[in-house]
């Protein structure tokens, strides 16, 4: 945990209330049974940023995001959104969070339209609204032209753009992505990730990105490596890549995640 | 120049509650009207019955008069009751099913991360799919009328209430089902609760029939309607506990498509 550092210092001129971190998760830890699959987890992101929760599959990032989306309840430490407690005050938390599961969660016989129209009224938005907000919405993913067709007819890039849509039609702050890239093509995924990080200039929004694949890290990134449960590093990825001594962040994470299991005692 | 970072002023609570209802009933008539399929199996298992076994047995088995009926009916008049809640029942499994395929694939975890209390959403839930279930039992009320199943013209509405509360306990039972199935492959119903054992054994089933029978004939059967409203707060009750993520069954079974 040597590495580890709360990441207050990042800038942020998007947001006047800056003291308030986007996501702010303290002493996290959660079992299944005696299985410890998440152990003192903390960290800090700020709004405005892009953040990558890198680990390996079983690495706990699932668990996280299932804690965050209230799927199941905290049992140790605290998850607060933009201040507020999922525990406590689950509405006020989930208002201003977005969220993209890993599995399809897209109604494959409704339209496109009929999907995002579903989850704004889920978030209480009227039908002329949600109409206004889904045509924008579709616009800024370049689909359009889709929005009568069955979601079923589209190919797995389209359908992950019109999940992000959907993520964002109650703009939320906080955008949570549970490694989305999953099954696409290397063009698809790096339309969707360059998208992703335009919402984050232009919009303001505060995303963390979860992925087990290194090379959707880019240089700027603020990644969170998680291993085992457990945060290794936190800071900005050409940080961490210094202090590894490695050439890249492949090596840094290579480096960090085999020496964690035997030194994790000192 | 954004189509995020402006802030309007959200309705208020009240429309938004209402604005969650209305759209999850619009989800469950859209996937209804996906699904014509689902509707005509529906309705052919009660038609069966009617058109061939009904048929056959009213040779064989009279009913004599009880109580709603006034004169002697014929067999099938005295079954309708029976298939209509076994349309419901048939209607209730299914959306339990189909809950439990829907976790998987994740439209739950869609619902569930909608900022409502978690209480509203379900019985917003089990509210769409009863209505789902009252539009099937009319339109088999309408192809028993042409076979000459003719309750009294006021019997058609006034079974509305009896159907909307026999489909909600259905349903509930369903959602509470589809909660606990990962459970019921390990223990029987008896040793995981108790409570639903005892409901099982006050079958709520039968007790739905009556109170189905009694209002085709405008008429009100006070120990069924307690059992139905008895167990369908019971099951909702329940089904709602179950999905919660504190005590609910989701945390010790782990993610659904994520880990195990």
């Amino acid at each position: 945990m040597t590495w580890a550092r709360a990441a207050k210092g990042s800038a942020n001129m998007h947001d006047v209330k800056s003291a308030e971190a986007a996501l702010a998760i303290e002493g996290l830890s959660h079992w299944y049974g005696s299985r410890q699959a998440l152990d003192d987890v903390t960290f800090a992101l700020q709004p405005a940023t892009f953040s990558v929760l890198l680990g390996l599959n079983g690495a706990g990032k699932s668990t996280l995001f299932s804690l965050v989306t209230r799927l199941y309840a905290v049992r140790r430490g605290r998850i607060r959104i933009f201040g507020h407690d999922v525990g406590p005050s689950p509405g006020e938390a989930l208002r201003r969070l977005g969220v993209v599961f890993q599995p399809r969660t897209l109604d494959l016989d409704l339209s496109v339209m009929q999907n995002l129209r579903y989850h704004a009224a889920l978030h209480g938005i009227g039908a002329r609204e949600a109409r206004a907000r889904g045509e924008a919405m579709l616009a800024r993913v370049h689909l359009s032209e889709r929005a009568d067709d069955k979601v079923r007819n589209l190919s797995g890039g389209q359908m992950r753009r019109v999940e992000i849509a959907r993520a964002l039609l109650h703009r939320p702050r906080l955008l949570v992505l549970d490694e989305p890239t999953v099954g696409l093509d290397i063009k698809a995924r790096s339309e969707i990730l360059g998208h992703v990080h335009s919402l984050v200039i232009e919009e303001g929004v505060c995303v963390l990105w979860a992925t087990h694949l290194v090379d959707e890290v880019g240089d700027k990134d603020d990644v969170i490596v998680l291993h085992l449960g457990k945060i290794l590093a936190h800071g900005p990825a050409s940080e961490l890549v210094a202090q590894s001594g490695a050439a890249d962040i492949r090596g840094a994470f290579s480096a960090l995640t085999s020496a964690s299991a035997p030194d994790e005692a000192a | 120049m954004s189509t995020l970072s402006e802030t309007r002023p959200s309705p208020p609570s009240l429309a938004r509650y209402a604005i969650c209802l209305k759209g999850i009933v619009w989800r469950e008539a859209l996937r209804f009207l996906h699904q014509r399929e689902r509707f005509v199996a529906a309705l052919v298992r009660p038609l069966v019955w009617l058109f061939i076994f009904a048929a056959g047995f009213r040779q064989v088995l009279g009913v004599s008069i009880i109580p709603p009926y006034e004169v002697y009916v014929l067999y099938e008049e005295y079954i309708t009751p029976g298939l209509m809640v076994m349309i419901q029942l048939f209607n209730g499994m299914q959306s339990s099913l189909s809950m439990v395929y829907d976790r998987e694939m994740g439209n739950m975890r869609t619902l569930l991360v909608s900022p409502l209390p978690r209480w509203y959403l379900l019985s917003s839930k089990l509210l769409a799919g009863t209505a789902v279930s009252v539009l099937q039992v009319y339109a088999y009320l309408l192809i028993a009328w042409f076979w000459g199943i003719e309750p009294p013209p006021i019997g058609y509405l006034t079974v509305l209430p009896a159907l909307i509360l026999a489909g909600l306990m259905l349903g509930a039972l369903g959602m509470l089902i589809s909660s606990l199935v990962k459970q019921l492959e390990k223990w029987r119903v008896r040793e995981s609760s108790p409570l639903l054992y005892y409901v099982c054994e006050l079958n709520p089933f039968t007790h739905a029939v009556e109170l189905v029978r009694f209002a085709l004939y405008a008429q009100v059967n006070w120990v069924s309607l307690a059992v139905v409203c008895g167990c369908t707060f019971g099951f909702m009750f329940a089904a709602i506990l179950a999905y919660d993520p504190a005590r609910g069954v989701l945390a010790r079974r782990g993610a659904p498509g994520g880990e195990p």
